[in-house]
């Protein structure tokens, strides 16, 4: 059980929380890279699957590129892209952002599609039996109502990025998995381990933050909450309705 | 390929061919190197294999059992999505200490995924099945195993394909991260082939593993035809 040792002493040493390739600089990298290429990922994908949905095509093409997105392993487009020819590829930002981009684009395109085709169709042509322009029907409708599964695939998306990036460092890009590869580098137990805890919770961290930020940006959840808050105030103030499970007890 | 100009040691004197170029697609590459090829070949069907039988092995049980106890279900849904949650890196590093570099760290950590995916989507599946026709197999007095075994199951049976398709992709796609602690099957090639600036090497393996995720894929749509023949004829 010298490992656990190791760890702990890892973790205990101040040299490996400062400088270039201290934690919180590789930290900071590595929300960097999955921030921006996440951005730029539903900067391409979130329009595109929108509007594939909302005209009800490419629902195959949509499909099979998560099934694409899942058969390409990420090590490879990485090195591929490492040993491409000549700028901006190469070992560069450009080449991490590009790979980083492609793969986290197949789960949002995927899961908002699906969420598009799945608004209840009853709710579409009411909306439109309204009198409401094709923009509105989309807007007012079909987004509020896939909210829910277009976040679950910026969600997919965002934890599968932290992921990528860390099997990045195998293929010399910066970002927490440095701190595995160097441990294996080092054959030092204590830094590996340490490496990976650190990856672990910071994937389920951003796991936990976006299934809260889903909850709190479904709109159907929100006009739940507000219902709710307003009938408190009602109570509160004394009129209103009797909410239910208010009954006095006899 | 012939090399024609002989005796002076000069750069012409090296034959031009697809590996002194260095390209990405090299005949000459598969070809003088198929015995390296075959073994990454082999090593990464074995690794992908082994993980997913195991995986379906555990998976089935699991899923019934948190069907039938209907307290475990929050606790294996919740667990499962913890452990798929963790990246890939992580999770191999992590079980090295208990089991160092060897083929078993990747197999154990890919069997802890596809684990998550197969026990979902076979619950699904057992989700699924309409209440209707449980009732009608109590009504004729099928008891509770035999209900599970000649009802639930076949009726499963799409889902929980759908789940092992997307388990056995993935897979295939996961064991190059492997690499890591040495067994990583196509993806030691592709490690290798990156420190050597090989591109030929890098290609080909890539190449070969996006071949064996489609390859699995259609195997197991083949046998999932076979497995689910009251649903010839219908899309998916």
């Amino acid at each position: 059980m010298g490992w656990v040792g190791a760890t702990a002493e890892w973790f205990g040493d101040p040299a490996n929380w400062q400088g270039r390739r201290g934690v919180p600089a590789l930290f900071v990298e590595h929300m960097g890279l999955t921030v921006a290429s996440l951005g730029l990922a539903c900067l391409v994908a979130l329009p595109l699957a929108v509007w594939l949905g909302h005209i009800g095509k490419g629902g195959v093409l949509a499909v099979q590129i998560g099934n694409i997105g899942r058969a390409v392993p990420t090590l490879a487009i990485l090195v591929i892209l490492v040993l491409a020819p000549r700028p901006p590829f190469g070992l560069s930002v450009t080449s991490a952002l590009v790979a980083f981009t492609l793969f986290a684009i197949p789960p949002i395109i995927t899961n908002t599609y699906v969420g598009m085709r799945e608004v209840d169709r009853g709710a579409v042509e009411a909306a439109q039996g309204m009198g409401m322009t094709a923009w509105q029907v989309l807007t007012r409708v079909e987004l509020p109502l896939a909210t829910p599964l277009l976040m679950t695939g910026v969600r997919l998306a965002a934890v599968q990025l932290v992921a990528t990036v860390a099997i990045a460092a195998i293929a010399a890009f910066g970002g927490l998995g440095r701190i595995v590869t160097s441990g294996y580098a080092n054959r030092d137990v204590g830094e590996l381990v340490a490496g990976a805890i650190i990856i672990a919770v910071f994937a389920l961290v951003i796991e936990v933050l976006m299934a809260v930020l889903t909850d709190r940006v479904d709109p159907a959840k929100r006009a739940v909450r507000r219902a709710r808050a307003r009938t408190r105030q009602a109570v509160a103030a004394g009129s209103g309705p009797t909410p239910a499970g208010a009954v006095t007890r006899s | 390929m012939s090399v024609l100009v002989t005796g002076a040691v000069h750069a012409s004197s090296v034959a031009d061919n697809c590996l002194v170029r260095n390209d990405w697609i090299c005949p000459e590459y598969v070809r003088t190197r198929a015995d390296v090829l075959l073994a990454g070949t082999q090593e990464h069907l074995y690794i992908t294999g082994v993980a997913l039988l195991l995986g379906l092995a555990i998976a089935v049980p699991m899923a019934v059992l948190a069907r039938q106890i209907r307290r475990i279900r929050p606790l294996t849904i919740g667990v499962s999505t913890v452990l798929y949650t963790i990246p890939s890196l992580a999770m191999f590093s992590l079980l090295l200490p208990f089991t160092g570099l060897s083929a078993a760290t990747v197999i154990t950590g890919l069997v802890l995924y596809s684990l998550t995916i197969l026990v979902r989507n076979i619950l699904a599946g057992l989700d699924a099945v309409d209440d209707d026709v449980r009732d009608a197999a109590l009504g004729m007095g099928y008891g509770r195993w035999r209900l599970l075994w000649k009802v639930e199951v076949p009726l499963a049976l799409p889902a929980s394909f759908a789940g092992l398709r997307v388990a056995a992709v993935s897979t295939v796609a996961l064991t190059t991260v492997g690499t890591i602690v040495g067994y990583g099957g196509l993806g030691d090639l592709i490690t290798r082939g990156l420190s050597s600036t090989f591109r030929a090497e890098v290609f080909t393996a890539s190449l070969l593993c996006v071949v064996l995720a489609v390859a699995a894929d259609l195997l197991l749509l083949a046998a999932q035809k076979a497995a689910t023949p009251w649903q010839r004829g219908r899309a998916g």
